[in-house]
């Protein structure tokens, strides 16, 4: 049984369609990258498993059971963690208490804030700035680490490498990579097909809110993913 | 000269009853920004309650917590079943709300109890006194009202900043989105926040019917009190909150000094100084 499965997801801004029937399977410890153009319906697919969309019931499975259109907090305490685009830190609190706000899943497991700075490590030196004191790269960081510090089984994560150094981009891959060692499980938007092709077990591109291409990265032949990103 | 000194300290005292006042409206608008038009009627509503209980036989230490119990109830599912829903689509929908609530706590008032003005009997506490020389005598009841308003201005500064509760709540009304992502439930977090205030104004609506009597017109008044405590003070600071309420006191209580008619006047004058001079407010959230 896979961990996340979606089918036939669709999902709507008003009378605007972001999104017409996406099927998407994720296994345990897996990292799968859906890249896409903007407005593909990459951010709107990651808010409709996270609950912050209004989905079919059946629409998005977790752990074998349905919770397309859970509420968004009921979804959190399940076990699925989003890094919002645009990071989204409260801003009124600092960097070690957004962390601690990431606990409020109340889900038991590994993760506190030593595990965090340990992962982290320039973040322990930023803990008492508020979050919109610190690096655009700190605040990714501390995005992330909130989100871990809920102990998910599945992390979403948002364009996490969008205006970052190439070296930061690094450190949170690598981080990701031992995620997924400890089973957790990846979902990683981008637009960066380099970055996403790298680091991802398997890749699902997104045209005009339709899968226009899915496979293992070394399947797949450069102009083949090109034309399924830009449909030209 | 001794009897100015009695007069600030007198005006001290009557501020700590106006914190009490207007930390509520201070909670809810900072955690929600909703600004609560019936507040004052709440509060009046709270020492109504208390009459009741008082009618049923119990004395007033007896009758306060169930008051604040009783009120912090209310004030949950007021939040979770009516206030909720106006949350988010500006600033209009809460305040015709709460205005209506208002009228209608004051005609329902009106309807069950009669315009005769009541108080709440609270025996010899309401007379006793503590003695400093010859001149200034210092009401327990004040004194105790004024402790009790510092407490919990203590209290809620630590409720806010080193809780988990707290950390919560603040990061509700940053970004109530995202917090759901945390597992917080957003409303419920808002019912919560309601009902600590409504707690708080249970206390304050006991307290200012030991103090004087009322009547179901009062409403109003009290949150006209609440509110300028909060706007001299600064939005969102409790201290400023704890400081306006002060000032609003002391100004009310030399005003009643040197004319018995002029009280409420110099209290609305010193906010409308502080209003026009330093519009942010003395002390500007900080946090």
């Amino acid at each position: 049984m896979s961990l996340l499965e979606t089918r036939g997801l669709t999902a709507f801004y008003g009378d605007f369609q972001a999104l017409f029937g996406v099927d998407l399977v994720l296994e345990q410890g897996e990292i799968v990258a859906v890249i896409g153009a903007n407005g593909a319906g990459k951010t709107t697919l990651l808010r409709s498993v996270a609950g912050l969309n209004p989905t079919g019931s059946q629409a998005v499975r977790f752990d074998g059971e349905a919770i397309g259109g859970m509420a968004a907090y009921r979804v959190a305490r399940r076990g699925i963690a989003l890094v919002p685009e645009g990071r989204k830190l409260f801003p009124s609190l600092t960097v070690e208490e957004n962390l601690l706000v990431g606990a409020r899943t109340g889900r038991a497991g590994g993760w506190n804030l030593e595990r965090v700075y340990a992962l982290f490590p320039s973040l322990a030196q930023r803990r008492a700035h508020l979050a919109q004191q610190v690096s655009g790269g700190e605040q990714q960081m501390a995005a992330i680490g909130r989100a871990l510090m809920g102990n998910p089984r599945l992390l979403l994560c948002d364009e996490v490498s969008l205006g970052l150094a190439p070296l930061v981009v690094n450190v949170i891959y690598q981080a990701f990579r031992a995620l997924s060692e400890d089973g957790v499980s990846l979902v990683v938007v981008e637009q960066d097909i380099g970055t996403a092709l790298a680091a991802a077990d398997r890749v699902y591109c997104l045209q005009h809110g339709r899968v226009s291409l899915n496979g293992r990265p070394s399947e797949l032949a450069r102009e083949r993913i090109s034309r399924a990103y830009f449909g030209i | 000269m001794v009897g100015w000194i009695d007069t600030v300290i007198q005006g001290v005292l009557l501020g700590g009853l106006y914190a009490l006042f207007a930390m509520g409206l201070s909670l809810v608008y900072g955690v929600m920004r909703l600004v609560n038009i019936a507040h004052g009627d709440f509060i009046l509503l709270a020492a109504y309650v208390a009459l009741v209980f008082q009618g049923a036989g119990l004395d007033v230490a007896a009758a306060t917590p169930l008051v604040v119990a009783v009120m912090f109830l209310g004030g949950y599912v007021l939040q979770r079943g009516i206030l909720n829903r106006t949350l988010g689509k500006g600033l209009l929908p809460p305040l015709l709300v709460t205005f209506g609530l208002s009228v209608v706590i004051q005609n329902v008032l009106l309807q069950i109890f009669s315009a005769d003005s009541q108080a709440l009997r609270a025996e010899a506490l309401t007379t006793a006194s503590l003695r400093l020389g010859d001149a200034i005598a210092i009401g327990w009841l004040p004194l105790g009202v004024f402790l009790v308003a510092l407490a919990l201005g203590f209290g809620l500064q630590w409720l806010f900043a080193r809780t988990g509760f707290g950390r919560a709540l603040r990061a509700t009304s940053d970004d109530q989105e995202t917090a759901q992502l945390m597992g917080i439930d957003h409303r419920h977090m808002y019912a919560l926040a309601t009902a600590l205030a409504f707690a708080l104004m249970a206390l304050a609506g006991v307290f200012a019917g030991m103090r004087t009597s009322f009547t179901p017109t009062d409403g109003p008044a009290n949150l006209l009190f609440a509110f300028e405590a909060v706007v001299i003070g600064g939005l969102g600071s409790f201290w400023g909150t704890f400081a306006g309420a002060t000032l609003l006191g002391i100004a009310q209580s030399i005003g009643f000094r040197l004319n018995p008619g002029w009280g409420l006047l110099v209290g609305h004058l010193a906010f409308l100084a502080v209003l026009v001079l330093r519009p942010e407010g003395l002390f500007p959230r900080t946090r």
